[in-house]
């Protein structure tokens, strides 16, 4: 089966329902015309560009570009991380539990597919390594954020209890223990709820990309189970490191509750 | 000994005292000067400058929950993190709980519907219950009626003549630490000046 090819019309023809919803919301006071808007024009341009990139790069296969958009593509998924953070870290470590959380667990994860699940010659193969990479960075993202929020907002809101239990001579990890493993609860439910509900409830979107694209339903199933496990896994660890650097840096050298280094609110 | 040498945070010091074991010294000043910031201090609960040292060891040479269990802050605002009294308080502590007038009971009662001045006499049974060897108290009577307060008073008399801890007790309330403290000060911007 080919790909029915779309043509710009088909497209304008979608944009029609934003400029709905944007009339709508004009209407009706909702104060989202202006965002929807924006980033329905986002969606367009940015994956406009990144279809030439890959593009260009399945045509020129080389480690060096593949590195290179992957940096563009975490540099990109942290700023995101940072700017969900109602009170993130100050400094360069607001950008950096986030960036370093996804860069070990979405790197290191998107390799192993690539070298000894899916095995493919060469491993960076940008027809499997930036999709790959791309969807367990977006979701890796997701549990990041939610993870390193929580913690900030709670120890923001529960400093009393955090350094009532210092000050009866508990050690900053036990102090901040229920918190830590909240947080690391609440960035790791989004994906098990969407495993719960995969197939039985929403078609995920790689798999049904796959099938409109023409694939075989069984193989295009096969690949989701693949892409969820991996960013469960991914959401997971990236979820755990980020909340556990996170939590150190909350305390200093001397087990004091640091939230000066916390910002914005 | 408790001994405080060039203590400095925010923009207050430098602070210098010693504090005996069994001794008792006053703080007051007016509100909002720093009172509080300067037993958190102590407590190493804030970052500072200068020296704590206790028996002639520095702070900094000890871990800090080991500081902290040695040197027991009392804050004004009391925590606590469990549903009920019994996980935070040892029933060791019974004693002490029951000259502060608690029944047997008091081990399940509901933190939630603990009035705010059993609150603070209940912390201070937990904060006793680590056998600190100083006792930085803040406000520990604020929130209690004229009875509850002498009691509590009385108790933090018998519990320094029995286990002679050094104490820092800080008080807005300047006929109270007449009659608690042996020493007083007035603290200021600029240091602690003697009253």
């Amino acid at each position: 089966m080919q790909v029915i090819p779309l043509s710009p019309l088909d497209l304008s023809i979608a944009g029609l329902l934003i400029i709905a919803i944007a009339l709508i919301s004009l209407r009706m006071n909702l104060k989202l015309e202006r965002q929807v808007m924006v980033a329905a024009i986002r969606t367009t341009l940015q994956l406009l560009l990144i279809g030439l990139v890959l593009k260009a790069l399945f045509t020129h296969v080389h480690p060096a570009w593949l590195v290179l958009v992957a940096t563009v593509m975490l540099t990109a998924a942290g700023r995101e991380v940072m700017s969900r953070q109602k009170r993130r870290f100050s400094g360069l470590w607001g950008f950096g539990v986030g960036t370093v959380s996804m860069c070990i667990s979405s790197f290191s994860i998107t390799l192993l597919a690539l070298t000894v699940i899916i095995d493919i010659d060469p491993w960076y193969e940008p027809r499997y390594a930036i999709p790959l990479l791309g969807m367990l960075l977006g979701n890796t993202m997701n549990g990041i954020s939610i993870g390193l929020d929580r913690l900030t907002m709670t120890a923001w809101d529960q400093r009393t209890i955090i350094e009532g239990r210092l000050m009866l001579g508990q050690d900053a990890k036990e102090a901040i223990g229920d918190i830590r493993r909240e947080s690391i609860r609440g960035g790791l439910i989004p994906i098990i709820n969407a495993m719960s509900a995969a197939g039985l409830v929403s078609l995920p979107g790689m798999m049904t990309g796959q099938i409109l694209g023409g694939s075989p339903p069984m193989e295009a199933v096969k690949y989701q189970i693949l892409i969820m496990f991996l960013i469960a896994g991914g959401t997971g660890f990236g979820t755990m490191t980020a909340v556990w650097l996170g939590a150190r840096r909350l305390f200093d050298e001397r087990q004091r509750l640091r939230l000066d280094r916390l910002r914005g609110g | 000994m408790l001994k405080i040498e060039d203590l400095r945070f925010q923009d207050i010091g430098p602070l210098n005292l010693e504090v005996a074991q069994g001794e008792c010294v006053g703080i007051t000043g007016t509100s909002g000067i720093g009172k509080s910031l300067f037993l958190r201090a102590v407590a190493d609960m804030d970052p500072h400058e200068g020296r704590v040292l206790l028996d002639g060891v520095d702070s900094g040479k000890i871990p800090p929950p080991e500081w902290r269990k040695r040197v027991g802050l009392l804050p004004a605002e009391s925590a606590w993190w469990f549903d009920t009294v019994e996980p935070h308080i040892s029933r060791n502590g019974w004693k002490g709980l029951e000259r502060l007038g608690f029944p047997p009971d008091v081990f399940d009662w509901q933190i939630a519907r603990l009035s705010s001045g059993e609150r603070q006499r209940l912390s201070l049974i937990r904060m006793l219950a680590n056998g600190p060897s100083v006792l930085l108290l803040d406000e520990p009577t604020a929130n209690l009626d004229a009875e509850s307060g002498a009691r509590v008073e009385d108790f933090l008399g018998d519990y320094r003549n029995e286990k002679r801890p050094a104490i820092l007790w800080v008080s807005h309330d300047i006929s109270q630490i007449e009659r608690a403290a042996d020493r007083r000060f007035r603290l200021l911007k600029t240091g602690l000046e003697p009253l």
